[in-house]
């Protein structure tokens, strides 16, 4: 087997996906986690992301966008993001361990 | 390398969902990353959890990763180095490879990476992050010798040391100086960050001794936050010169500590030299960077606008409005990784929208902040307006307090899920 087919064997075994996690992260998302660690990773002030109901994550980002709940950072960063944006982050953050 | 439990069940159940002779012959698609920095140990660890079939292999020169955020901590004696200093054991119990060796040589055409020691590396993706490497063409008098007398601290560990004891040999009433050079530059904010903390440890300790930047710049990274906070914390301890009042530094001279300027002579007690940069040694031998001596990419991808098949992220970069800084790194890196991951399945990456966010300390108990979210844009990465900026300059005392512990909070951060 030369060294092209042994490469599209492999790319046809990862296409059929068996774990594509960081692949699936909607835009934006990989960002968030250098503030917000996984929950056993670090103790930190900044509240965890991984788990927490989308609806919170999209209420809150929404209060900071419109300056309703002050923050140091987040009212800056959450600017950045479209309503559509913020729902798939936090969707995606939702299933997240 | 270590294989620990939790690796040999890893691989046990991938080879349960794989045919047995990919496993068998490790015919993964191969993936090597060139760097174990931020960008590098990043991208690295989060290609081989976006897909666990791919071989990766990280090349490191040093087993022990030295940090530069809050390395000025270190220079101020605010904090011992090795809470900078982390270790590659929890990367490589993730699955990935690695390869304590510099790397010499990028076969771009036959995709391979030559190690100092000969070994041969065979690529289907190459990432690169290799960082930066100081231009030591760049100030006429500054050679790397010098550094020994006049350490330029920018990239952590000993000559972080350095910075710190000739700061406690220095007697009070002396003069610390630090040359700041032209953008681009690693870490926009570091010498004025450096020189808040210098300022803050002879404020405390050498009261009647000064900090002075010489500035290659009329302006700076977060400015009116550090003048505002200058102002009010170091009024007597800390000089700012901007480029059009002389602060451009033309040569030095290490045996007298003399920083040569237009506008006439600076003699320093401690001198701290920060020169031009530019990306690593490794880039220009991969052919990745351009005459700027930094390396175009692709925002979508990070793949090199140079050459196919090698992706650069972090400080070596050309990364539109995003700065070179450790968040930068991090984000930037895990945005290539899922681009990576997506190639090598023949898959379409998606448009990606990458964060900064950048602490400061002007003080222990004093933080300040830039931010910015980005998307790619006209090929580069563009600041998504209306997003972003810098602390309000009138924010309460107390928001200074809690930007300086989510600092701390930041670093712990970003380091636990790079190396933790």
């Amino acid at each position: 087997m030369d060294a092209t087919r042994i490469f599209a064997a492999a790319a046809a075994i990862l296409a059929s996906g068996t774990l594509a996690r960081a692949a699936d992260a909607p835009p934006g998302a990989a960002s968030c986690s250098g503030c917000h660690a996984a929950p056993s990773k670090a103790q930190t002030p900044v509240p965890p992301l991984n788990g927490r109901p989308a609806a919170d994550i999209v209420s809150q980002m929404a209060a900071f966008k419109s300056g309703e709940r002050k923050g140091t950072i987040m009212d800056r960063i959450a600017k950045g993001f479209s309503d559509e944006e913020t729902r798939a982050i936090a969707a995606w953050y939702e299933q997240q361990k | 390398m270590r294989t620990s439990r939790r690796q040999f069940l890893k691989v046990a159940s991938a080879a349960a969902l794989l045919p047995a002779p990919a496993i068998a012959q490790g015919n993964g698609p191969k993936v090597v990353v060139i760097g174990g920095g931020f960008a590098g140990a990043s991208a690295a660890r989060f290609v081989k959890q976006g897909n666990n079939q791919i071989n990766v292999t990280l090349v490191e020169a040093n087993p022990t990763f030295t940090a530069c955020p809050f390395s000025n901590g270190v220079i101020a004696g605010l904090r011992p180095l090795r809470a900078q200093q982390f270790n590659y054991e929890k990367i490589a119990d993730a699955g990935v490879s690695l390869a304590f060796q510099p790397a010499r040589e990028v076969d771009a055409q036959g995709r391979s990476v030559t190690l100092g020691n000969g070994t041969k590396l065979p690529y289907d993706r190459l990432v690169m992050a290799p960082g930066i490497d100081l231009r030591w063409d760049g100030l006429p008098g500054y050679t790397e010798h010098d550094a020994e007398t006049m350490p330029h601290a920018w990239k952590a560990g000993e000559q972080t040391l350095l910075l710190r004891s000739q700061l406690e040999s220095m007697a009070d009433g002396g003069t610390v100086i630090i040359s700041a050079p032209a953008n681009p530059f690693r870490c926009p904010p570091g010498p004025y960050e450096r020189a808040s903390l210098i300022a803050h440890y002879l404020k405390t300790k050498k009261p009647r001794s000064k900090v002075i930047i010489l500035d290659a710049k009329d302006a700076f990274s977060k400015q009116r936050l550090f003048q505002n906070a200058w102002a009010q914390l170091y009024p007597d301890h800390l000089e700012w010169v901007s480029l059009s009042k002389g602060g451009k530094v033309n040569s030095v001279d290490a045996s007298t500590k003399t920083l040569k300027t237009d506008f006439g002579e600076h003699k320093a007690d401690v001198a701290n030299i920060i020169p031009p940069q530019r990306a690593a040694a490794i880039a220009q031998t991969a052919g990745v960077a351009d005459r700027s001596g930094w390396c175009p990419v692709d925002p979508v991808t990070f793949e090199s606008k140079l050459v196919p098949n090698i992706h650069v992220v972090g400080d070596a970069g050309i990364m539109g409005g995003m700065p070179k800084s450790a968040f930068s790194a991090n984000a930037q890196a895990k945005v290539c990784a899922a681009a990576v991951t997506a190639l090598l399945a023949g898959q379409t990456p998606i448009e990606p929208r990458l964060i900064n966010t950048c602490y400061s300390l002007v003080a222990p108990d004093y933080g300040i902040t830039v931010a910015g979210v980005y998307r790619p844009r006209d090929g580069l990465l563009a600041d998504i307006e209306g997003a972003g900026g810098v602390s309000p300059i009138d924010a309460p005392r107390e928001n200074r307090v809690l930007e300086a512990q989510f600092a701390e909070g930041w670093f712990k951060t970003i380091t636990g899920e790079v190396f933790g």
